[in-house]
């Protein structure tokens, strides 16, 4: 199995998305320049957390017109999976490989705590670590992590099973005005979404931070796992 | 178009002493040109030349057989085992952060992450020790909104977690706060590099971002005195760029993996000027710069201009000359400016051309080594009486209330919230999760242990003790995880050494901080001075800080695994290890409660620091300990607090004995002292008492509210929701959870 991750000038969680993964699998993955237009004969593309080019026009929208990035529009196009954490989620959502995008918090203050989500998606490999409606925790950091949709594309992300994680409360309750529960005033609480073919996946916060006891426990690690099964 | 007449009157608006330019026209041996000016003016400023302090930083002790490299190198470099070494300093940027504080502040980070990877160590930490003014101040909000972005903001982008840190309000610093920002890196031993040029026709090379007109006499600057017209300064702040400096970063140091690199120096304070000049100074050559080569963001620059910018995010370089084309290939990689501006000579001087002329050509000799060195007078410090014990005006449980709400007592978790502590994967304990933050060195099953701290108050009624306590703090905060404390680097900051009671401040404190470093053998490895810490108001009175002797510290854990946190576990004994007099002096519960800063502060012994220090950590490797927390401002009840707030669980403790006042039992400040829980408590006890050191039952772990004796009660979620409500009302935060004064104290 192989797994790229994809390094941007200005990139900064590629080394605790490889750390997650090795120690999930006991693998290193390979990482990737952004000039590179190639990524064939990968099993999953990861688009890791950071500030590319500084998110100096908008979060991901220079990263989203990099070479590497028609490569993995072309890779996503053939059923290729796709993750992306923080950066990566605003990348995919600038390329257009995710819908909506993601604003400024609700606080306008960066943000790093914990969070809790609970697992809605259904049928993705991104899911399949938890059981349904289970409940993880995850820190978040980020300045951009407000999603946002118009109403139509969030009710046909929900009808379809396509709103993967959304933020609730230790005990899972979901409350979408509460800014303890969802912290960056998320279009109803989501905090990560799913392609049509649910193989490209973005969400906010970063589960690969939370991968060891000795870090403050293993909760992220069902995401690896899910990944790691799922693509045999 | 700066084109002033070099006289004395043009010197004194450099910031030269009268004899200082007399020195000048002497080693010159005729008028200097602006730019010579210029170059003198900045390398003898306090702030570069630390001639006020120097006399007085040759007396601590810098020498242990695990440091590598002490003071003098860009910083500190500590041998942490398995071949690989800790470097770490910390900086102040306290006159830019009041003027402008978002880009004060987060140029100061960027200045200290760049003298930490200039060594070649990959930053792992960054720590900040803030010091703002009384919260009615006008400005205060402003600032702190302002530092608290400003450090996020560049912290956040370079991808280094900030971990750590401490923050105090005092009306002395209302318009002259106290950034001070601390990294530490990680290197393998055997690749640090140094600045001191090597290789008479070696390349100068000069990488990073171009070359602005920002900044410009930035040091002068620091190195004076605060006035209403300070605002007018606001164009000598430097403007920061983290995504370039993060490009830096991943270049500097994939260059660094090559043989390419002779020797290595940021452009910080006097930028171009300072960096040529130590690097060749160092390496006893002299230099050639031809700034036609320098890239330029503006048009029209003089060589004055590009030699005493403070533009941000670049760096002066000697290579090899067969290595030049690689270390090109490297800088275009990442889109950062490279060129070749120089070359070392023979000559001993430093030789600035532009545009076919010479504009400035200096004996890097004088201008180095003979910068002028001030041995100031100083006037006895009066110190300030032992207090005599005054009467408590509330009862024990109102006053913990209030100082759980008070600004200097409240959690910072507002500030940490902004700070991403988790990125590199490799934090072990977060803010407010243990006292001093734990980061595990990747790849190995070690920790390192890293804390800043400082009393001021204690400083002000005496400077020795101020000194001392903020060493003795440090070391008992990284002891308190279990880590052996290593190393320190301390960041001054006080007013006009120019005033002989500033001046016996900062005499004494350095003596504090050399005796608490030799008697813990726990030496200074690299530092900084902010002197000029005061604001002359409009009527011409003048305000001086409280003194501010930073200290930063790290420490090992051998194995990682072994720390603790001061998070109270499920159940437990809680013991008080360390005597309890119950000093009032100087407390927080004084300035809380009574709002006085009046008395002696606590002591210090040294030898109860090393016995009970060494004591806890002992207890904490063989695992008997489950959580420990040292006990600083806000005495016992406060450190109890703490632990039951982020354990989440409450606690029953016992009465204050009979024999001493409860407000002072629960409040005083007594140092030396540390709260464990264990479960084994017998066992704690009787090697305490084998080993000479005062251990005392306080109470049990467990419940869901902190019960003092006979003296009330106060659950846990109280209590959590006091702590965090200050510093979002301060702030204006309009979803802070809403607790009114009254019922505090109710």
């Amino acid at each position: 199995m192989k797994i790229g991750i994809v390094v941007f000038p200005g990139t900064n969680r590629e080394r605790d998305m490889a750390q997650a993964f090795q120690v999930a699998s006991g693998k290193a993955p390979q990482m990737l320049w952004h000039q590179q237009d190639n990524v064939d004969g990968f099993d999953l593309i990861v688009l890791p957390g950071g500030f590319s080019f500084g998110d100096y026009l908008r979060s991901g929208a220079m990263a989203a017109h990099s070479p590497i990035m028609r490569a993995v529009r072309q890779f996503a196009e053939k059923g290729g999976y796709v993750l992306g954490v923080c950066n990566g989620f605003q990348l995919l959502t600038e390329a257009q490989m995710l819908p909506g995008a993601l604003l400024r918090n609700a606080g306008m203050r960066f943000l790093s705590q914990d969070c809790h989500l609970k697992v809605e998606g259904r049928d993705s490999i991104f899911t399949a670590g938890w059981e349904r409606g289970a409940v993880f925790r995850a820190p978040l950091a980020h300045g951009d992590g407000n999603y946002t949709a118009a109403p139509e594309v969030l009710d046909q992300l929900e009808g379809e099973g396509r709103v993967a994680f959304r933020y609730c409360d230790a005990a899972g309750q979901v409350k979408h005005h509460d800014a303890h529960v969802n912290m960056n005033g998320s279009a109803r609480s989501i905090a990560g979404v799913l392609s049509e073919n649910r193989r490209v996946c973005g969400l906010m916060p970063h589960p690969e931070n939370l991968t060891e006891d000795i870090l403050g426990g293993t909760d992220g690690l069902p995401l690896f796992n899910g990944i790691l099964e799922g693509l045999g | 178009m700066v084109t002033a007449v070099v006289n004395l009157e043009l010197a004194r608006s450099f910031g030269l002493k009268d004899d200082e330019y007399e020195k000048v026209l002497t080693i010159m041996g005729r008028t200097p040109s602006l730019t010579e000016l210029g170059i003198f003016s900045v390398m003898w400023s306090e702030h570069c030349s630390y001639k006020s302090s120097r006399l007085h930083l040759k007396t601590l002790p810098t020498k242990a057989p695990w440091v590598i490299h002490g003071p003098g190198e860009n910083a500190g470099v500590i041998d942490i085992g398995d071949g690989l070494a800790a470097v770490f300093k910390m900086e102040s940027h306290n006159h830019p952060s009041f003027i402008e504080p978002y880009q004060g502040a987060a140029t100061g980070v960027g200045g200290i992450l760049r003298d930490v990877f200039t060594m070649g160590a990959r930053p792992i930490a960054n720590l900040n020790a803030l010091r703002f003014g009384d919260p009615s101040h006008k400005d205060t909000k402003r600032v702190v909104d302002g530092v608290v972005r400003g450090i996020g903001g560049y912290g956040n982008c370079m991808g280094v977690p900030t971990v750590g840190g401490e923050v105090n309000f005092h009306h002395s610093y209302n318009c002259n706060p106290l950034v001070n920002a601390m990294t530490v890196g990680l290197a393998r031993q055997d690749r640090i590099f140094l600045s001191a040029a090597a290789g008479v026709g070696n390349p100068v090379v000069y990488v990073g971002s171009k070359t602005g007109r920002d900044g410009i006499h930035g040091a002068t600057m620091s190195s004076a005195e605060f006035d209403s017209e300070s605002s007018s300064k606001r164009p000598t702040v430097q403007v920061g760029d983290p995504f370039t400096e993060k490009l830096l970063l991943e270049a500097c140091l994939e260059l660094m993996a090559t043989d390419a690199v002779i020797s290595i120096q940021d452009m910080g304070a006097a930028g171009l000027t300072s960096s040529a000049v130590e690097m060749a100074s160092k390496g006893g050559v002299g230099i050639d710069l031809d700034l036609d080569h320098v890239p330029q963001r503006e048009t029209h620059m003089q060589a004055y201009e590009m030699m005493l910018s403070e533009s941000q995010e670049r760096m002066l370089m000697v290579l090899r000359p067969d290595r030049t084309e690689v270390a090109r290939k490297i800088f275009e990689k990442w889109e950062l400016d490279f060129a070749i501006v120089g070359t070392l000579t023979d000559s001993g001087r430093i030789t600035v051309r532009h545009k076919g002329t010479v504009e400035a050509d200096i004996p890097l000799g004088p201008l180095a080594d003979e910068a002028p060195i001030y041995d100031r007078p100083t006037v006895p410090y009066e110190r300030q009486p032992a207090l005599t014990p005054p009467a408590a005006p509330c009862g024990v449980e109102a006053a913990l209330s209030r100082l759980l709400s008070s600004g200097n007592g409240a959690s910072r978790a507002w500030i940490w919230n902004q700070y991403d502590s988790g990125v590199g994967g490799q934090t072990v304990k977060r803010p407010g999760g243990a006292d001093a933050a734990i980061v595990r060195v990747e790849g190995t099953n070690r920790g390192l242990a890293m804390t800043t701290d400082c009393t001021p108050r204690y400083g002000q009624a005496d400077p020795y003790i101020g000194g001392a306590q903020a060493v003795v703090e440090v070391w008992r905060n990284i002891t308190a995880t279990g880590a052996r404390p290593l190393a320190m680097t301390d960041n001054l900051n006080f007013a006009s050494p120019e005033n002989p009671y500033i001046m016996a401040q900062f005499v004494e404190a350095v003596k504090g901080i050399g005796d608490a470093g030799r008697a813990l053998d726990f030496p200074v490895v690299s530092g900084n001075v902010s002197l000029y810490n005061e604001t002359r108001g409009d009527d011409g009175s003048v305000t001086a800080i409280q003194p501010a002797p930073v200290i930063g510290g790290v420490g090992v854990l051998e194995d990682v695994h072994k720390a603790v946190g001061l998070a109270f576990p499920d159940a437990g004994e809680i013991l008080l290890i360390g005597e309890t007099i119950g000093t009032l002096g100087q407390s927080l519960w004084l300035k809380e409660i009574l709002n006085r800063e009046e008395g002696a502060p606590p002591a210090i012994n040294f030898e109860a620091e090393r016995r009970n220090g060494d004591f806890v950590r002992g207890l904490i490797q063989d695992e008997l300990v489950t959580a420990c927390h040292d006990v600083s401002d806000g005495g016992l009840l406060l450190a109890v607090a703490e632990m039951a707030m982020a354990g989440g669980i409450g606690c029953s403790l016992a009465d204050a004995p009979a024999d001493m006042p409860a407000h002072a039992y629960w409040f005083g400040e007594d140092q030396a002292r540390y709260v464990v829980v264990t479960q084994q408590a017998d066992s704690v006890i009787k090697a305490a008492q084998g080993k000479g050191v005062p251990v005392q039952r306080l109470g049990h772990v467990g419940g869901d509210t902190l019960k003092i004796g006979t003296e009330g009660a106060l659950t846990v979620g109280k209590m959590q929701a006091l702590h965090a409500s200050f510093f979002p009302r301060f702030m204006g935060q309009e979803d802070a959870p809403l607790v009114h004064l009254d019922e505090q104290l109710s």
